[in-house]
């Protein structure tokens, strides 16, 4: 027996084209032919199953108290559920993290913007989804950042987010934005995505998850392409 | 007015897709995620940060893994044939019995392989260049009753990729590939472009193009 799980397909309305002129990297890096549709095979509809300690490894839910002192900048807590299109959770399931410091520099050798390092920060994190499909990380709010896509270009302050979910189909590599932030209009990355589900990136101020004298509250849920119905056994 | 966001129930669906970006290194390539089957770093690039800032998990397979030891090694290039060193692969594969290590693949008929979990990571090197160390898969079925040829789902992402590309590698003189129910559906002139070309027994060539002449067959899953 094995389960036949189909899942949706990408959602052309909220996904971002693989060409988007304005960002100007996607001109040499998009396929010109179409992409070629293909059934579901087992290949698409599974994804390996409780094992992320072995790959990606133990959880690291608190990027502030990765070294010995404390990062400079404002500490945030962000918090919110992996869920399916069906708005089901998506337990056991591991969301990696990474951005800038507080000033808006990564850790990256090929970051060469002179904002300064932070040694007590890295900005990496990771972490696995409970029966609820919630997760929760410490870290402090990253910093805009300049980059050369256009003259005075500026990415807006963001956290970068990868999530396998449940299958190959379900794959997702995402950006948190923050709300307010007037440089993600102007962001040909975030504007890759057309309106309103662009909206779908801007993470939520949330007074209910703030912890008192110790981190600002934000609010972000992740929605994963699901299950089109519900499973049926047929023989094999 | 105040948009709506992230939480807003008049915009729930699936959350858009974004680059990757270039400074993924420090925290997505683990060690030895490009290695299914020995205990190498492969995969990684811890040349790109500095040690004291090194989180990375360090994952070997426990145990011997069952099946042919292959290693898949290639390039990826860009429309105007240059290599891109800021891309990451991923692969998924069933084990040399064809079963996939995964919830959702419940034929317990077929073994799991206690040191293979066949699911690999590797960032791409100044040249755009990748190596993958695992074995050959078995045969999984397909829609109906076919049986499709071996192969690995790739994923693949970068700066400049505002959402993943998805191919499949199969291998050179492989059985099944004349009838394999996912290829039959690739015009014959690109089939080329999914196919590994095998340079000694145990080694394979999968080069991806992005795009242009030559470009890799990509899939809407």
């Amino acid at each position: 027996m094995s389960r036949d799980i189909q899942y949706s397909r990408e959602d052309s309305n909220a996904q971002p084209p693989s060409l988007f002129p304005e960002y100007k990297s996607t001109t040499l890096r998009s396929p010109s032919a179409p992409l070629i549709r293909i059934p579901q095979t087992l290949t698409e509809t599974t994804g390996p199953t409780g094992c992320w300690d072995k790959l990606m490894g133990r959880a690291l839910a608190d990027l502030t108290s990765q070294h010995a002192g404390v990062p400079i900048g404002q500490r945030i807590v962000v918090s919110g559920r992996v869920l399916d299109e069906n708005g089901k959770a998506i337990p056991d399931t591991v969301m990696e993290i990474w951005q800038a410091n507080a000033a808006g520099r990564y850790i990256h050798v090929r970051d060469s913007w002179d904002a300064p390092i932070d040694p007590n920060f890295t900005g990496t994190g990771r972490m696995v989804t409970d029966e609820q499909g919630r997760y929760s990380f410490t870290t402090v709010r990253p910093g805009a950042y300049p980059w050369g896509n256009h003259h005075n270009a500026w990415r807006p302050a963001h956290i970068h987010l990868s999530l396998l979910g449940p299958a190959f189909a379900s794959r997702l590599v995402t950006q948190l934005y923050f709300p307010d932030d007037p440089l993600i209009a102007l962001d040909p990355i975030a504007n890759s995505v057309p309106m309103p589900y662009r909206q779908r990136l801007i993470a939520r101020f949330d007074i209910e998850s703030t912890q008192p004298a110790r981190a600002l509250g934000y609010k972000f849920d992740i929605v994963l392409r699901g299950p089109l119905a519900t499973p049926m056994e047929r023989s094999a | 007015m105040t948009l709506p966001d992230n939480l807003a129930s008049k915009l729930f669906g699936q959350t858009p897709s974004q680059t990757v970006g270039p400074f993924f290194h420090y925290a997505l390539p683990w060690k030895g995620g490009a290695d299914l089957v020995g205990q190498s770093d492969l995969g990684a690039r811890t040349d790109l940060f500095p040690p004291e800032h090194d989180l990375l998990n360090a994952s070997s397979p426990n145990g011997t893994v069952k099946g042919d030891r292959i290693e898949i090694r290639g390039t990826i290039l860009d429309g105007a044939g240059h290599p891109v060193p800021d891309a990451m692969l991923e692969i998924w594969q069933a084990n040399a019995a064809g079963r996939y290590r995964s919830a959702d693949d419940d034929r317990d008929h077929l073994p799991l392989d206690e040191g293979f979990v066949g699911f690999g990571r590797s960032s791409t090197g100044e040249q755009g260049d990748y190596r993958f160390r695992t074995v050959l898969p078995g045969r999984v079925p397909g829609p109906g009753n076919s049986l499709q040829a071996p192969h690995i789902a790739v994923s693949v992402m970068g700066r400049g990729l505002l959402k993943r590309l998805v191919t499949r590698i199969y291998f050179e003189n492989s059985e099944g590939l004349d009838d394999d129910p996912i290829l039959n559906l690739v015009p014959v002139e690109r089939r080329a472009t999914l196919i590994a070309t095998r340079e000694n027994p145990q080694t394979y060539r999968f080069d991806i193009r992005l795009q242009g002449a030559a470009e890799t067959v990509f899939f809407d899953i």
